[in-house]
């Protein structure tokens, strides 16, 4: 390029309206990356933004913003804007910090924005001798040089305002920089040149083919990791785009305890994790424990504790089959594990040993509901519905209840099949009922019994009686499987409107019939006497159970599992990074600051004082400037003005 | 020896007595308080410490209100905390705790306190009578006094509650609100002592009354007056620093929008009443001008310096210096619109007008940063969530 062409371009590329253009621009980007969330996965955009507007915020990168290319070129204009502007600002500042400016003409002298001129009757070395004082006063260094009879005294302080200039400019390159080599520009780099490719499956990292794998020669990245307890890893997961990639570390991490402090109110207060460092390297292994705020430093990387969740914690469950009479079986499960029970599988997905709400009753009290664990139960075709399933029963109205929480689609809250607990605080009695009514048997035995024992059943035929008894059986089944509704909608699809009234009256009371009988004979089973009536739980108890059953069809499971026993395997989540750009980031920082304070706080001002001998004394001109803060310096003018010359 | 009228004594050779006895019971205290919690400190601790000694010298020896107040809010803090003893039920019982000096009690003085400051310096602007000019700065020291002493005791009463619970009293926005209201009062009240001017008064104590009212909002509303134990993440020597270095720089952006306002009433009451009180009361321009671009330099620097606190923060905490996290992000927009109004005011030279209002609109864009984000933005801060 000619010379001319150069300069121009470097005129352009040091101007202070680039320099502002790009903060507004880099600050306009960053205020967009704040709005769209980011790095979030792809689905929630598409069902956030649309197809349309997804394809076009994807084509923009508006969802990883700060790693665009557009974005890293704004940054990039940026470094270079300023590199340019302090090269070509460093040789005048160089030149202006030791230069004392001795060599100014009076012409020049009287250009400067702040002057006077007065006369002495001291001698010429008393007033020098003054003037150097005065000067010292007020903290400037100053020269002296003599030319004829003038004298003139070339005083200035703030140089460091200067060096200021120069430290934080050339702080936000160095800055700059740092945090480029440890962004993930070498990842995109390395993806568009197809050395990596993405990995979106979820599948064990032992099946993760090598283009989505990053060997431990990787200088730069941040990875994360989850391990159990008394587990290890030599591998770790950096997300990136919409899918991961692995990277493998040259040490194994062993994972020997993980602790969870609470505070009485239930909230968090520490997270730690033992950790051992097994590096084929040495045969020494390194041990440390990390918590939140005190990661582990090992060799350039750095260990983070950074989440915690579910080891595998292995539960013990009991199977109550909801739609059949069988007993209910033992079974073993994991967490994060497949359980096969007849055609289904049993997916849980999470345990928690205590769940610490606010106490409803008052504020200051909280109150631990116990352990919970939440599932998938999917059947042969692979639909699932979700449950979450409170260990203990909770109290409600002053009655206990065990609880569990369903919902068939992931956006959806928990509904809550709520289950009387009995006097022994077990499920077994309101377990009994409901089993109670899926079982043709024992329906058919309690129906006749009760159309036997009827008033009108005195007067009529066996058959009559069995009608009455094969319909109450039918009502209690179609109950059992959809509950009142589905006896609603049967009546009104069978019955016509005007009699629909006396038609449901007659169905509750047989109904209620049947239930009652059901519930005497669960009773007697348990050796309850109930010749005398029932006690006040009972009844209560009843009512409740009653509901419960109503709902059941609701809960949509063939299962309810109930946590009988679980050992507790928590697992830990590790960050690991390594970050060399912070060993320019740092430093940067430093200056940064070192050049702001200096920049505002050490303002530079001249003052020259042109002393000519007289007959009588001596003539005095001084001038000033100040590069900022000119009220300041206004004040400070008038007091060496007034000092110098107390007469004015 | 020659002795000159320009002779110059040292810098310490100019302290009086006052100054040294100030220096003398703040390294007392400090003393003090290392002998009793050496054990509780770490390294980082103790050097936060000895700085904060060594910038109360240095702050208190430049500015001598500083040392009167230092030496209040000592003495209110330490009749508190003694009142106390380890005792926290007492705040409920005891007269002097519970009308004075108990934490909330001392925050609901300091918010009353601001408020009447605010009406006596609007007073002063419409009456222009010296005499309430000097309650109103009266009233702003005293309601800044009572705010420090709140806190004070509040870091106290957090240890009561259980030695774990014990934290700086800079952990939610309950807290940052009063941290917010002090630093902005006491540049206001430096600026006024150094500039010998109390008409900015109205101004700058709108925003801080108006901080009041979030206060009282947030306590008597939301219920969260409280003191909350510290989440994992919160609880390091960083917060101690970090969040006072980024409240010195949301004050001096305040202060300095409300001079920006000031300096737009006066340049158009220059322009259409120049006879008008508002013209005569009002600083002179240049003084504005040059206030409100000391307030942007001040609050740049400390902004800078929090932020760069932060990131050092969260390569401990977060796993990286950097995460483009809402609030890092919000940081550095209000870190670049400012370092654009400097670059325009010292190499484009621009002042006046302009800059006044872009002051003003700087304001938004940290007041977005300080609460909006919380209100909108979900990210790893959520620490003061609305």
């Amino acid at each position: 390029m000619p010379p001319s062409t150069v300069r121009i371009l470097l005129r352009f590329l040091g101007s202070m309206n680039l320099a502002i253009t790009l903060l507004v621009a880099i600050a306009i980007a960053a205020v967009i990356g704040t709005v769209v969330q980011q790095n979030q996965p792809y689905p929630d955009y598409v069902f956030k933004f649309g197809p349309f507007w997804f394809e076009v915020f994807k084509q923009l990168d508006l969802f990883n913003v700060y790693s665009s290319a557009w974005f890293l070129t704004i940054l990039g204009f940026l470094v270079l804007s300023t590199s340019v502007c302090v090269y070509r600002n460093l040789p005048a500042i160089v030149k202006d910090i030791n230069d004392y400016r001795e060599n100014s003409q009076r012409s020049a002298l009287l250009k400067q924005p702040y002057q006077q001129t007065f006369d002495q009757s001291a001698t010429l070395a008393d007033s020098l001798a003054a003037i150097s004082a005065l000067l010292k006063q007020h903290h400037y260094r100053f020269r002296l040089k003599q030319e004829g009879n003038s004298y003139l005294v070339a005083a200035k302080k703030g140089t460091a305002s200067r060096l200021g200039y120069i430290f934080s400019h050339l702080a936000i390159i160095v800055i700059c920089v740092g945090g480029l080599l440890d962004g993930n520009l070498s990842l995109k780099i390395a993806e568009w040149r197809g050395k990596i490719a993405v990995e979106t499956r979820r599948i064990p990292a032992s099946e993760i083919p090598a283009i989505s794998t990053l060997g431990d020669d990787n200088l730069s990245f941040r990875a994360n990791v989850d391990i159990a307890e008394r587990g290890q890893a030599d591998l770790a997961f950096i997300d990136y785009k919409d899918g991961y990639l692995l990277q493998k570390l040259p040490f194994t991490i062993q994972v020997d305890d993980f602790r969870i402090e609470h505070y009485p109110s239930g909230q968090p207060k520490s997270f730690e994790s033992d950790l051992t460092i097994l590096d084929p390297a040495t045969t020494q292994a390194f041990k440390q424990t990390i918590s939140v705020n005190h990661p582990l430093n090992y060799q350039g990387y750095t260990i983070y504790q950074n989440s915690f969740g579910d080891g595998g914690s292995k539960l013990s469950l009991k199977a109550w089959p909801l739609t059949t009479a069988q007993v209910a079986k033992s079974l073993q499960a994991s967490v994060k594990a497949h359980t096969p029970i007849d055609t289904q599988t049993l997916e849980i997905s999470d345990f928690r040993p205590f769940n610490v709400n606010p106490d409803p009753s008052g504020a200051k009290k909280f109150i631990n509901l116990g352990p919970t664990f939440q599932y998938k139960l999917r059947d042969a075709t692979g639909i699932a519905n979700e449950y979450i399933t409170y260990m203990q029963p909770t109290q409600q109205d002053g009655r206990w209840f065990y609880s569990s929480g369903m919902r068939s689609k992931v956006s959806e809250s928990f509904k809550y099949w709520m289950m009387p607990a009995d006097t022994n605080q077990r499920l077994d009695r309101f377990m009994a009922f409901y089993q109670g009514l899926h079982n043709p048997q024992k329906l058919q035995k309690l129906a006749t019994q009760a159309a036997n024992a009827s008033k009108a059943a005195q007067q009529s035929d066996l058959k009559q009686r069995q009608a009455v008894a094969a319909f109450m059986v039918q009502l209690g089944q179609q109950f059992a499987s959809g509950g009142y509704e589905q006896i609603a909608s049967t009546i009104e699809k069978t019955v016509e409107e005007p009699r629909r009234q006396q038609v449901s009256e007659i169905y509750a009371a047989a109904l209620q019939q049947l239930l009652k009988n059901l519930y005497l004979d669960v009773l007697q089973q348990e050796g309850v006497k109930t010749e005398a009536g029932l006690s006040d739980f009972d009844s209560q108890f009843y009512t409740d159970a009653v509901d419960a059953a109503n709902l059941g069809y609701l809960y949509a499971s063939p299962w309810f599992f109930e946590l009988e026993r679980f050992q507790h395997i928590e697992a830990t989540g590790l960050q690991i990074t390594r970050s060399p750009g912070q060993w320019l980031v740092f430093p940067g920082c430093l200056l940064l600051v070192l050049g702001v304070f200096c920049m505002f706080y050490l303002p530079q001002r001249r003052l020259w004082l042109l002393v000519d001998t007289k007959d009588q004394g001596v003539s005095i001109l001084l001038a000033g400037n100040a590069v900022r803060n000119r009220y300041d310096f206004d004040r400070e003018f008038a007091g060496i003005a007034q000092q110098l010359n107390p007469t004015v | 020896m020659n002795h000159h009228p320009y002779q110059q004594a040292s810098y310490l050779q100019t302290r009086s007595g006052y100054d040294w006895l100030w220096a003398a019971l703040l390294l007392l205290g400090a003393g003090y308080v290392f002998s009793q919690y050496q054990a509780l400190m770490d390294g980082y601790e103790i050097g936060i410490l000895l700085s904060s000694v060594l910038v109360l010298l240095g702050l208190g020896w430049q500015w001598s209100a500083l040392k009167t107040f230092s030496l209040t809010v000592t003495t209110f803090s330490l009749l508190a905390i003694s009142r106390y003893g380890d005792d926290l039920s007492l705040g409920e019982t005891s007269f002097l705790l519970k009308y004075l000096f108990a934490s909330q009690s001392a925050i609901m003085w300091m918010s009353a306190l601001y408020v009447m400051a605010t009406v006596a310096y609007l007073g002063l602007l419409f009456s222009g009578r010296l005499f309430v000019g000097k309650v109103a700065s009266s009233l702003t020291w005293s309601a800044t006094a009572m705010g420090m002493t709140g806190l004070m005791v509040r870091w106290r009463e957090s240890y009561l509650m259980g030695a774990d619970i014990g934290h700086i009293p800079v952990s939610n926005l309950y807290e940052v609100f009063i941290l917010f209201s002090i630093i902005t009062a006491l540049l206001y009240l430096h600026y006024e002592q150094k500039y010998q001017t109390r008409s900015l008064g109205g101004f700058v104590l709108l925003v801080i009354s108006a901080a009041v009212g979030f206060l009282l909002w947030y306590t008597f509303d939301r219920h969260a007056d409280g003191i909350q134990p510290l989440v994992p993440a919160l609880n390091s020597y960083w917060m101690k620093i970090h969040v006072p270095a980024n409240f010195v720089g949301y004050g001096a952006f305040s202060l300095a929008a409300m001079i920006g306002v000031v300096f737009i009433l006066k340049s158009r009451a220059a322009d259409r009443n120049p006879q008008g009180f508002i013209n005569a009361r009002l600083p002179d321009l240049a003084l504005l001008d040059d206030v409100m671009y000391k307030a942007i330099a001040l609050g740049f620097a400390f902004f800078t310096l929090a932020t760069i606190l932060g990131a050092l923060w969260a390569a401990e905490a977060w796993g990286g210096y950097w995460s483009w996290d809402p609030k890092e992000t919000w940081a550095l927009i209000v870190w670049l619109n400012y370092a654009a109004w400097l670059h325009m005011r010292l190499t484009k030279g621009w002042n006046g007008k302009p800059m006044a209002w872009w002051a003003l609109i700087g304001f938004f864009v940290t007041l977005f940063a300080f609460l909006g984000v919380n209100m909108f933005l979900s990210g790893l801060h959520s620490y003061g969530e609305l």
